[in-house]
């Protein structure tokens, strides 16, 4: 077990990297948004995964829940904006 | 075989995780990496959760993890309805077959 997390976390790093260069290199906001979201989501199981390995995860988990809900509220307010006439997309 | 089945859970829920990333760097458009992302990513998440609930047993944190995965599910559809709303309103036109390459 202690094998395959640590795989699934080296595994999970490699996708954020690769995730980051959709958001480096999006053609449109909104792809970046998408690729933001995306690392957050990664990280949400990292910051679980790290918990089991360090045997801390009482702690990581309250960590991840807010982090999802801070994920939820900045995504929503910059679609929003995004939404709005005369912003560049 | 707890375990097992906590690890096997794990890297299937990789799977699915790895298959969103292939989606989001290789699909034509914008609207199309948007559907690859929000559902691989929410069933990847709720994956490997359960194996993480499976490893540590049956306890106030287990719960607190079960917990992220209905965060996660709400919070995945909401945002992905919205900027796919705030693409659509905003002009981005969808990526058609009779076109040669994806719109910028």
């Amino acid at each position: 077990m202690n094998d395959v997390v640590l795989v699934v976390i080296a595994a999970l790093a490699l996708a954020m990297g690769l995730s980051l260069y959709r958001v480096l290199a999006g053609p449109t906001n909104f792809d970046r948004l998408t690729g933001i979201s995306l690392i957050g989501t990664k990280s949400m199981i990292l910051l679980l995964l790290l918990g089991i390995r360090a045997g801390k995860l009482d702690a990581l988990v309250d960590i991840a829940l807010s982090y999802s809900l801070i994920t939820l509220v900045s995504t929503m307010v910059l679609a929003k904006y995004l939404e709005r006439p005369g912003v560049p997309r | 075989m707890t375990e097992a089945a906590a690890a096997g859970l794990l890297l299937v829920g990789l799977f699915f995780v790895l298959a969103g990333v292939v989606g989001v760097l290789r699909l034509p458009d914008f609207y199309a990496r948007l559907h690859a992302t929000s559902k691989c990513d929410t069933l990847g998440l709720a994956l490997m959760v359960g194996g993480v609930v499976l490893h540590s047993g049956l306890t106030l944190t287990a719960g607190k993890v079960l917990l992220l995965v209905v965060f996660v599910g709400l919070i995945n559809a909401t945002a992905a309805h919205a900027l796919g709303r705030a693409a659509y309103r905003s002009g981005l036109a969808p990526w058609t077959a009779e076109r040669d390459r994806a719109p910028r």
